[in-house]
């Protein structure tokens, strides 16, 4: 393998920390918004705001790994449709990332709830309160959240596709521990 | 010619209310009691996990007499409707009029009446009395900043409670790593004088 087929170091390590939070802040916004009012349902939405401000936060190194390093590119036997589709899913994930956090973020804002993240640093307001925006921002924050998921598993799928049925690189070298 | 006049019309025209504020005599006399509901406001912020939340009753009766000539024997009482409340969300709104909260079912009001009223010099003054919510009193103290205009007069000040004392958020809620015991509570109270008889 030579140097344009791997990811750099950062570039998997970043990659799975987004991975890991973005798959607890999924279960746990589902799980947190069917509780009824609680001690614990306000500790469960205020974890949930700081692991998703997290991914927001790491975004800027994960974009500015992605903009400042040669991406590999997909695996020879790849064929076009699959090319173009990998990379359309890439772009749609990158976006998602961003705008599911941030409709998190306004909605907070406008339902009146600033994010104190980890409980210690303040965010500043993105709106001001205003029930009505907070409503549509909470099903925006929803309706995105579906198309990541959505994507998320099409992701994954793909990757253990290239891996079990392919037998290609593809996963291996996000994940240097699989190398056979 | 022209411009001088101008001019010292100006200096004049912002000059005499700072004569009007030194001298007490050139306000109106006359004790304040007619309190203006619509101006009235009773806000609160706490907070939880850290988050300041701010909440707001709308519906508070307030009754006070203030003569700025006898500020010692001036009186407050006010009557909080308790189901009033807007403590940010709906969710909690729901929430705090129930039994570990407010429990307004039982305690639909609560009241604070003043014990004394002590000037602390210019517009400041530190008034005491006896706050009781969900069946407990407790003493409470307070800075009033009063600013008259003319007839009116506003009453600004704000204090901090525990409301743990008040067992406002009972069972699990009383665990203030997640609501925090100290709530902040401001008022602002508008009242007008009494009509000369
Ligand atoms: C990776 C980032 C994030 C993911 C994957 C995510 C996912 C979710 C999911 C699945 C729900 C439940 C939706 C539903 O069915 O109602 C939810 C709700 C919620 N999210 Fe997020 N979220 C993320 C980031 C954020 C951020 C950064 C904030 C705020 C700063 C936030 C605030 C909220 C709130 C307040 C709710 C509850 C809405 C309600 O019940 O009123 N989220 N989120």
């Amino acid at each position: 393998m030579n140097a344009s087929n791997k990811y750099s170091k950062p570039a998997v390590i970043v990659h799975w920390m987004v991975a890991i939070l973005v798959l607890v802040a999924l279960p746990l916004g589902y799980y947190m918004t069917d509780l009824s009012l609680s001690p614990r349902k306000l500790q469960l939405i205020s974890w949930h705001k700081w692991i998703g401000f997290t991914v927001l936060l790491l975004l800027i190194p994960r974009l500015f790994l992605r903009l400042t390093r040669p991406v590999p590119a997909p695996v020879d036997t790849m064929p076009g449709w699959q090319r173009a589709v990998a990379s359309l899913t890439h772009v749609v994930l990158y976006v998602l990332i961003i705008a599911v956090p941030l409709t998190g973020w306004l909605m907070s804002s406008a339902k009146g709830f600033p994010v104190v993240y980890l409980g210690l640093i303040p965010l500043p307001d993105l709106v001001g309160k205003d029930e009505a925006l907070g409503d549509l921002l909470k099903s925006a924050h929803e309706v995105l959240t579906s198309g990541l998921l959505i994507l998320v598993g099409l992701h994954i799928a793909a990757a253990l596709k290239h891996h079990i049925i392919d037998r290609d690189e593809t996963l291996v070298r996000m994940v240097p521990l699989l190398k056979r | 010619m022209q411009g001088k006049k101008i001019l010292a019309a100006t200096i004049l025209s912002l000059a005499l209310p700072l004569v009007g504020m030194g001298a007490h005599a050139a306000q109106p006399a006359g004790t304040f009691d007619q309190v203006q509901p619509a101006k009235n406001r009773i806000d609160f912020v706490f907070k939880q996990m850290n988050v300041p939340v701010k909440g707001h009753f709308k519906k508070a009766k307030v009754d006070l007499v203030f003569d700025p000539a006898a500020p010692a024997n001036s009186t407050v009482r006010l009557d909080l409707d308790l189901a009033s409340i807007d403590a940010g969300s709906a969710d909690a709104n729901s929430e705090v009029v129930g039994k570990p909260w407010f429990d307004i079912k039982s305690f639909p009001t609560a009241t604070f009446v003043s014990s004394s009223v002590k000037p602390l010099g210019g517009d400041r003054y530190e008034m005491t009395g006896k706050l009781t919510i969900k069946g407990k009193t407790r003493d409470v103290t307070t800075p009033v900043t009063v600013t008259q205009n003319g007839n009116t007069a506003a009453f600004d000040g704000g204090f901090t409670l525990k409301r743990l004392e008040f067992a406002i958020g009972d069972g699990s809620w009383s665990d203030t790593s997640i609501v925090a015991d100290e709530v902040k509570v401001s008022f602002h109270v508008e009242a007008e004088r009494r009509a000369a008889k």
